[in-house]
């Protein structure tokens, strides 16, 4: 198995030498995916609005959805080629060979993971997002949310981003994840939540009655503020094809179109001072 | 080999029967510490050879990290400690009267005793971590107040109602096992059904079952890790955070590491007094 | 009117029938042994004085009052009559002296401080005063026996039921208890004792019964009972058992 994967980097490594030239034209990821002439795509399970509609990657419906297939055009893959798999987050940082070439739902680039894996550049910038749970009402301004009960997704950077930026009184509650979150707002265990914007958005609109988004998180407010990035194997040589092809998509406004037909909500929210 | 029977025959020395056990004793202590020794080495050098050893060093077995998140994982074990500290003698005690309810002869009671049955059928058969988010979740739900809709408060009562269902059972099987004449012996004395219970079968049957019972101390001190779920932040949560940003699971082992500083003594401990009954029922 | 009258008593467990019509008169300060075979039915009828086990027909009388009838509450009754089983009598976990306190404390109500006197007197009337803060596990099978007795009586009982006391203990022991029984029946103690120790029937008994098979099959002095005994089946079990 080891093997074959050493023979399979070697090989592909020379291959990605002599593909530099032709890099983004369609052929930069020959011989480095894990099928030959496929793009292995994982997900999360499941997959949220509105990152992917209905839980249907397939559909190419929905943000991380359109970006992968937008993206897989640009390596060079047709969309039947595109083949979704699913992970978990520990999954997908467990050392050892992946399942996928490419996993996209949400990782943020932090320096740590960087270390163990790979992250393409970003494809997203998100902003944090205050969610106040059904009748919580608050003043949009750090010393006012201090005094709320807050629970966040342990999973996420929004746990740093809590405790460093908003430094609640009470220790804040951590949960698994969306689900539980929504049940300890029903239980009015806690007042907010923080959450990416397009999360925090949906959660309002979607899944969790009465709640509201109170406003954003400016950029500069955390030192990283959060970006999406693709997580890859560490030492993945598939790296250079997939920066190259979000690069070219952020460089004709083909990410920015996408990003403007799924994430349009997002625009408009109001900021925290 | 020769014993002197001379002038140190006198003195009360070892015999030669000590002398040959003492002998037999220190060569299998040497074995048991060279075969112990060979197979560590064995492991230490052989494993490292293994071709994914340094990415699973990396992510599992990280000093750094471990250095670095430890003190914080202690602190977050400080919460395990209190929410055990409060469910253990609360189970004990409505664990006691789940077993007495079982127990009760009078026909004017049969429903409690019915209730009993249902009770250690139905939380014994349901996993603790669904009953921690039917409780932590459901009852607050309803429309408690704070602090009374407390994740603490409520996922502390799904831990104390399913361990009492288990521990009255030990309990049970306690008073089922002393011997009927004990009764009869106390009854005959015209002492209250009450009294019976009381003052001569209960005495007997917890001392009897304090082993079983260690053991779900055991089981408890780790499942008290189960209301991260439903939101306290405590040792098996924070270990959660720390592996999602630093992207490694050393924290887990940290977390690991301080879970068997503490149930390591606790087994121990269970396994002596164990021992110890059956010698004493020998 | 005797102190104890037993009227046809019955006693099944499902189809066993373990007494099938019992009748026997136990006067004030008498003490009656009932004699026989193991399963021969002994054991059963002591427990059934003792309301114990509920019996299926017949009238038990004490002082002239049934107190078999159903329905009436047995604790009261149990405390006018003590019973001392074949083993395990002691609560393992109380000294001996906690074992004879617990049901006076309880029932009575009374202090330690208050029975503490007549108790020490008790331990003392059966040779066990230096016994008293012992656990069971620390003293002889004879010993227990007779703390057994002495437990019986801090309830004040009318009435003793001994059942094979001795027959679980070592012979060197046996001697002991038996002294003790014929000590309890000089204070003018009502007794009925099953025993296997026809010596000690034949030396202190006033009536020996013998039953077989639920029935008592013959009754008398011991005097007359054995040696010159009327049934058959009764000269066989006094062969077999004087052997």
């Amino acid at each position: 198995m080891s093997a074959k994967y050493l023979i399979a980097t070697g090989l592909g490594a020379t291959l990605a030498l002599t593909a530099t030239t032709a890099l983004a034209q369609g052929d930069c990821a020959a011989g480095l995916t894990l099928e030959d002439g496929k793009l292995t795509v994982a997900t999360g399970n499941p997959a949220f609005y509105p990152w992917v509609m209905n839980d249907d990657p397939d559909s190419g419906e929905g943000f991380e959805a359109a970006v992968a297939y937008a993206m897989a055009e640009e390596m060079g893959f047709a969309a039947d080629d595109v083949v979704w798999v699913r992970t978990s987050f520990d999954e997908a940082i467990q050392p050892g060979v992946k399942n996928f070439d490419v996993n996209i739902q949400q990782y943020s680039i932090t320096p740590e993971r960087d270390e163990v894996v790979d992250f393409s550049v970003a494809y997203y910038d998100a902003p944090m997002a205050v969610l106040l749970a059904p009748g919580v009402e608050s003043e949009a301004s750090l010393e006012a949310i201090r005094a709320l009960k807050w629970g966040a997704m342990g999973t996420t950077t929004a746990v740093p981003m809590l405790n460093e930026v908003v430094q609640p009184e009470s220790a804040p509650l951590l949960y698994g994840d969306n689900v539980d979150v929504n049940a300890a707002m029903m239980a009015n265990q806690i007042d907010a939540a923080l959450f990416d914007l397009p999360t925090a958005l949906f959660l309002s609109a979607v899944m969790i009655e009465g709640s509201t988004v109170l406003g954003q998180f400016p950029a500069d407010r955390s030192e990283n503020p959060d970006q999406f990035g693709m997580l890859m194997e560490d030492g993945n040589p598939l790296k250079a094809c997939v920066d190259a092809a979000l690069e070219a998509m952020k460089a004709d406004g083909r990410l920015a179109a996408i990003e403007a037909e799924w994430l349009q909500d997002a625009t408009g929210v109001p900021v925290i001072e | 080999m020769v014993l002197d029977q001379g002038p140190g025959a006198a003195t009360p020395g070892p015999t030669r029967r000590q002398l040959h056990e003492a002998r037999l004793r220190r060569r299998s202590l040497t074995i048991a510490t060279l075969s112990t020794v060979g197979v560590v080495l064995a492991i230490y050098l052989l494993v490292p050879l293994a071709p994914g050893w340094e990415r699973v060093q990396r992510s599992f077995f990280n000093g750094e990290i471990l250095v670095e998140t430890f003190p914080t994982l202690l602190r977050a074990f400080t919460i395990d400690v209190m929410i055990f500290l409060w469910c253990a003698p609360a189970i004990a005690i409505w664990a006691l009267v789940i077993a007495l309810c079982r127990d009760v002869r009078n026909p004017a009671l049969y429903p409690l005793k019915l209730f009993a049955i249902a009770y250690t059928d139905v939380f014994r058969g349901v996993p603790v971590i669904l009953v921690v988010y039917l409780i932590g979740f459901g009852v607050p739900g309803l429309g408690l107040p704070r602090p009374w809709n407390s994740p603490y408060i409520w996922g502390s009562v799904a831990l104390v109602l399913t361990y009492s269902a288990y521990v009255a059972e030990i309990y049970r099987s306690g008073i089922e096992s002393i011997h009927p004449s004990q009764r009869a012996a106390a009854e005959s004395l015209g002492l209250s059904q009450w009294h019976v219970m009381r003052d001569v079968i209960l005495p007997q049957a917890l001392r009897r079952v304090v082993p079983a019972n260690m053991n779900m101390l055991i089981a408890l001190q780790k499942d008290v890790a189960l209301l991260s779920f439903i939101g306290p932040v405590e040792i098996f949560r924070q270990a959660g955070v720390f592996k999602s940003l630093l992207a490694n699971f050393t924290p887990y082992v940290g977390a690991a590491i301080i879970f068997l500083a503490v149930t390591i003594p606790a087994t121990r401990y269970a396994d002596r007094l164990i021992a110890r009954q059956a010698r004493a029922r020998s | 009117m005797a102190k104890l009258e037993l009227r046809g008593v019955e006693k099944s467990f499902g189809a066993n029938r373990v007494c099938r019509g019992i009748d026997l008169d136990v006067g004030e300060g008498e003490l009656v042994c009932l004699i026989g075979a193991s399963g021969s039915g002994k054991s059963t009828l002591l427990r059934c004085i003792n309301l114990l086990e509920p019996i299926d027909e017949g009238e038990i009388f004490l002082d002239g009052v049934d107190i078999a009838e159903p329905g009436l509450d047995p604790e009261p009754i149990r405390r006018r009559i003590g019973i001392v089983f074949q083993a395990y009598n002691l609560f393992p976990h109380m000294t001996a002296e906690e074992n004879v306190m617990l049901a006076p404390r309880r029932v009575h109500g009374h202090s330690r401080e208050e029975l503490r006197p007549r108790v020490t007197a008790l331990f003392e009337r059966f040779g066990l005063a230096d016994r008293m803060g012992h656990y069971p596990d620390q003293l002889s099978g004879g010993q227990q026996q007779r703390v057994a007795v002495v437990r019986a009586l801090a309830m004040r009982p009318e009435v003793m039921l001994l059942d094979e006391v001795t027959s679980a203990l070592d012979p060197m022991l046996v001697g002991e208890v038996l002294d003790a029984l014929k000590a309890l029946k000089a204070d003018g103690m009502t007794m009925v004792v099953a025993t296997h120790e026809m010596s000690f029937a034949r030396e202190a008994a006033d009536k020996v019964c013998f039953l077989s098979d639920g029935l008592i099959v013959e009754e008398g002095p011991p005097e007359t009972l054995f040696t010159d005994p009327k049934e058959s089946e009764t000269r066989s079990f006094l062969a077999r058992s004087l052997k």
